[in-house]
């Protein structure tokens, strides 16, 4: 009974509810796994043990007094430390904002509180979410928990491999263009990124504000809708978050995939996918068509513009969002300095990272007077017309399924020396951002190694009940999610 | 050789809402540095700005006044540069759709007006405040986040004169419409202005510079007379103007380089994508116009047409809309409008502007005022009298009957007492009577004096002459 850590959290809530267990022995048993394997897989940043346990009582006792407890009272969960939590470090992994400690609370970590979460850490990350590797840390590697040699991709590596290690029940993650989903795909775990407006940002440190949406990384699907359901909604703090009606994104879940259109573009299925992932990729298409899916062949023809016009965006984006780190307010300052101007160069010289820097070069380049037209107004040009592609093809299909990464889990230091190929990791996931609608990266299956393959669903905007549907049918009828490294 | 100035001013007025421009913290803070902020406000990591619709109601209620053409769709930008004042690394504000488009200001008088074109009038915030100390400097982000409001002239202006008026002229909209404190000295209205002089008749602008930290409507004439004597002289004497930014320096009385432009920023605007953009709509327009009270050129023109006072008198009791609307309530209440300028030009003004105070904290109500008038018309009390009345109430805040009663100020209307008064000084002053009968009747004029003193004054002064005149006569 003390193998806490392998249920999910509607599992654990069930066990909570039956008086079966206590939320402190959950938390303690996360915590002695966390001692036991972080040394190896290094995904947190900061343990929140004390808070963790005080939590947990608390949560005993209101069971102990009868008092009616959400879904996810007493659950352990790591947070991606890109989130502002009132008096606990935030760094976004970041030599530069090393000593940060936010006096407020991000929406979603306020929303998590509401429902008397546990938090038992903030968890690593590419610094500022920039990579697809985790290796752009200003801190520490993060290790793919199936095996420790290769990337658990990112930037939020270190909330997919807490989850896959079972080192929490589940985590927030952020996702500027892949950052849930490509590492959930390598963890092999279940990552969703929602409709950018769905979430409120307000607290998420932001890399580019118009692309960055947080969303939950989980063990299930289920768990995933638990926490969208509570982490979504409008915000008043949040221009960009939108005010309407949402369904309990737990209702529709078994409602099936029979007679659901589904779209396979055929710009993602060109020959340099991994020869494994597309044979997991015709298995879940099989699958899938047995459940009653019907599937049909579309083009989304400006996909191969969709990096370059990312870049584009979010380094502009960026490099104004990274200008406030200058060692004036909060976070590291140079000690070496006589002026402002010197005290702000080498406050960024020493407190940035080699990427961090090449995006804010990129980002100031491409919003020169001189050169906005040719690239930062283009680029939004083009951002219209993959929006435009998506329009089209969910005209004629309900939902698009696709490869979430080309090939899995590479491995450290793999492709640190050529930041183009790194980039080029986020190729399926990228559009989705761009186009601001919701997708989801699953288990589709393992490579010979061993090493987990995700499949994404993209959907049309705030279609997420549609998404959650279809990845819960191919879950049931799949056992990829019941897996994980020993 | 004849040369021409070519000016043109850029205004930025801080905004009177409740709260900042992005956040919910207090635009008024006298207390210490820092307090009024929040993480918004300060820039903390992960804050996002949320528009306060206040700030755009003033914009287009301004913008309407300037007959500007709003408009519908608005879109913030950032402005990126770094400064310590400036938390965020850069300036939300507008660039590309401003808020309010091709307007003008009417200046000069009614036979000879000349307009000023307004270019934009735009949206922005505030940046923070430095403090520079021996041991280093200090930053208060307490004004970080005000709202401000750009508005830029077209180079229409000709002369400095003509400057500080559309200055003035645009001042007293601000005011009217209370979206703006205009306090040139404390920057809620600061100005800048481009300068450049060409040889008269002349159609290309010459080089211009641009002056700054003029910090009150004075200062500014003279900055700006300075400079275009300076850019003259330089080019009379063979020299050419350098494109730069200038300081005006209040205590030389002069304009010394600050820097080049040829350093000036690339600002890099792009789009915030943190706000949406702002839809406004034909009936919201409508709405505010509604809101937008009678301005002073249209208030000054009712007030000789329906008070019938000289047009001198209503320029001046239109300055502020707290003086008008005070003339207005006294004149509602007395129906001599003249008298009641009279008073409130002379009197008052000047003891408001002794105690360099304002209208709003005066002690005298328009009722108390009107009804020291009401009393002087029924002889109550002199004119005279009614100046030290007016004093005691400015000072005490007492009513004028409570004042006369205590003080015994009431005019003495008794003939029989007049007269028994005159007897007195008539036998006091032999002289003066025999003066009078004997043909020297402008005598009598001393006489009054002497009973008009006796009395302290509160004689009533054409009882007074009659009354004598016939005791004079009588013997
Ligand atoms: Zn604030």
């Amino acid at each position: 009974m003390s193998k806490f850590y392998e249920y999910s959290i509607c599992e654990l809530n069930s066990l909570l509810l039956k008086k079966e267990i206590k939320a402190v022995e959950i938390t303690e048993s996360y915590l002695k796994r966390i001692e036991k394997l972080d040394g190896k897989i290094g995904s947190y940043l900061t343990i929140t043990a004390e808070e963790a346990l005080k939590q947990a009582a608390i949560v005993d006792k209101k069971i102990v007094n009868g008092e009616k407890i959400s879904v996810l009272a007493g659950i352990p969960l790591a947070i991606k430390d890109n989130m502002c939590i009132k008096g606990i470090k935030t760094t976004c992994a970041s030599k530069i904002l090393h000593n940060f400690i936010p006096p407020y609370d991000a929406t979603v970590v306020k929303k998590l509180d509401n429902e008397d979460y546990v938090l038992l850490g903030k968890t690593n990350l590419d610094e500022f979410a920039m990579g697809a590797s985790t290796e752009n840390s200003g801190f520490k590697i993060t290790h793919n928990p199936w095996d420790l040699s290769c990337v658990p991709g990112g930037s939020s590596g270190g909330s997919a491999a807490v989850v896959a290690a079972r080192e929490a029940v589940a985590a927030l993650g952020s996702d500027t263009g892949g950052s849930i989903r490509q590492p959930a795909a390598c963890c092999g775990v279940v990552g969703l990124k929602p409709t950018y407006g769905l979430v409120s940002r307000f607290g998420l440190v932001a890399f580019a504000s118009s692309l960055d949406q947080i969303g939950p990384i989980t063990r299930d699907v289920r768990d995933a809708a638990v926490l969208l359901n509570i982490i979504s909604g409008h915000d008043e703090c949040d221009s960009t978050s939108i005010n309407k009606e949402l369904p309990d994104y737990t209702a529709g879940l078994g409602d099936g995939v029979k007679g659901l259109k589904i779209g396979l573009p055929k710009e993602y299925f060109s020959d340099w996918v991994d020869a494994e992932v597309a044979v997991c990729m015709d298995s879940a298409r099989k699958i899938l068509e047995n459940l009653g899916a019907e599937f049909i062949d579309i083009s989304l023809p400006h996909t191969e513009y969709g990096v370059a016009t990312y870049y584009i965006i979010a380094t502009a984006e960026a490099s104004a969002n990274l200008a406030r780190y200058d060692g004036v307010k909060y976070g590291y300052r140079s000690p070496d300095y006589n002026n402002f101007l010197q005290m702000q160069k080498n406050t960024r010289e020493e407190g940035f990272g080699a990427e961090v820097k090449r995006r804010i070069m990129l980002g100031t380049y491409v919003l020169s007077s001189g050169y906005y037209d040719a690239y930062y107004l283009k680029a939004q040009k083009v951002r219209s017309l993959i929006k435009n592609d998506f329009d089209q093809a969910f005209s004629d299909c309900d939902l698009i399924m696709t490869p979430t990464i080309a090939e899995p889990a590479f491995k450290l230091g793999e492709k640190t020396s050529d930041p183009l190929k790194m980039y080029l990791s986020d190729i399926f996931t990228i559009s989705a951002n761009l186009a601001g609608i919701p997708a989801i990266s699953i288990p589709a299956g393992f490579a010979k190694e061993g090493l987990p393959i995700g499949l994404q669903f993209l959907g049309g905007a705030f279609s997420e009940d549609m998404i959650l549907k279809a990845a819960y049918a191919f879950e049931q009828a799949t056992d990829y999610h019941l897996k994980w490294p020993k | 050789m004849q040369y021409e100035p070519v000016i043109g001013l850029e205004i930025h007025a801080q905004l009177k809402t409740n709260t900042k421009i992005f956040c919910n913290c207090s635009t008024s803070f006298d207390q210490q540095p820092n307090l009024s902020t929040c993480p918004v406000c300060l820039g903390l990591p992960g804050a996002l700005p949320v528009l306060n619709k206040k700030v755009i109601e003033y914009g287009i209620k301004t913008a309407l006044c300037l007959n500007c053409k709003i408009a519908d769709k608005n879109i913030f930008a950032r402005k990126n540069y770094f400064y310590p004042d400036l938390p965020k690394g850069y300036q939300i504000s507008q660039f590309e759709l401003p808020l309010g488009l091709g307007g003008f200001i009417n200046i000069g008088e009614k036979d000879n007006q000349k307009r000023i074109g307004i270019t934009r009038l735009h949206l922005e915030e505030d940046a923070g405040k430095l403090l520079h100390r021996a041991d280093g400097s200090l930053v208060d982000f307490n004004r970080t986040g005000i709202p401000l409001m750009e508005i830029v002239s077209e180079p229409d202006l000709r002369t400095a004169k003509d400057a500080k008026e559309f200055v003035v002229k645009l001042r007293d909209i601000l005011l009217y419409n209370g979206v703006c404190d205009c306090n040139m000295e404390q920057g809620s209205l600061r100005c800048d202005a481009n300068i450049s002089v060409r040889k008269a008749g002349a159609k290309e602008f010459g080089v211009k510079t641009e002056v700054k930290n003029m910090n009150s409507f004075r200062f500014m004439q003279k900055a700006l007379e300075y400079e275009i004597e300076r850019q003259i002289d330089e080019l009379e004497s063979g020299g050419r103007i350098i494109q730069e930014t200038r300081l005006w320096d209040e205590a030389k009385g002069v304009t010394v380089s600050m820097r080049s432009k040829e350093e000036a920023h690339d600002y890099r605007y792009f789009p915030e994508p943190d706000l949406v953009p702002v839809m406004v709509s034909v009936q919201w327009v409508e709405d505010i116009r509604k809101t937008i009270p009678e301005l002073p050129d249209e208030k000054k023109e009712r007030f000789v047409s329906q008070y019938n006072i000289p047009e001198y008198d209503a320029k001046v009791l239109t300055t502020s809309r707290d003086l008008a609307d005070y003339f207005e309530d006294c004149a509602k209440l007395y129906s001599d409008a003249k008298i009641v300028s009279n008073w409130i030009m002379g009197e008052l003004l000047r003891e408001i502007k002794n105690d360099n105070t304002d209208i709003k904290d005066c002690s005298i109500t328009p009722k108390m005022l009107t009804d020291m008038l009401g009393l002087i018309k029924k002889g109550v009390i002199s004119g005279k009298i009614a100046k030290q009345v007016f004093e005691d109430m400015y000072k005490t805040g007492d009513a004028p009957q409570d004042i006369i009663e205590k003080k015994g100020l009431k005019q003495i209307m008794d003939p029989n007492a007049i007269r028994s008064i005159i007897k007195e000084i008539m036998a006091g002053n032999p002289k003066q009577v025999r003066l009078y009968r004997q043909g020297k009747t402008k005598i009598i004029g001393y006489l009054v004096g002497q009973v008009m003193k006796h009395t302290k004054g509160k004689a009533n002064p054409q009882l007074v002459n009659k009354l004598l005149a016939e005791e004079l006569k009588r013997d």
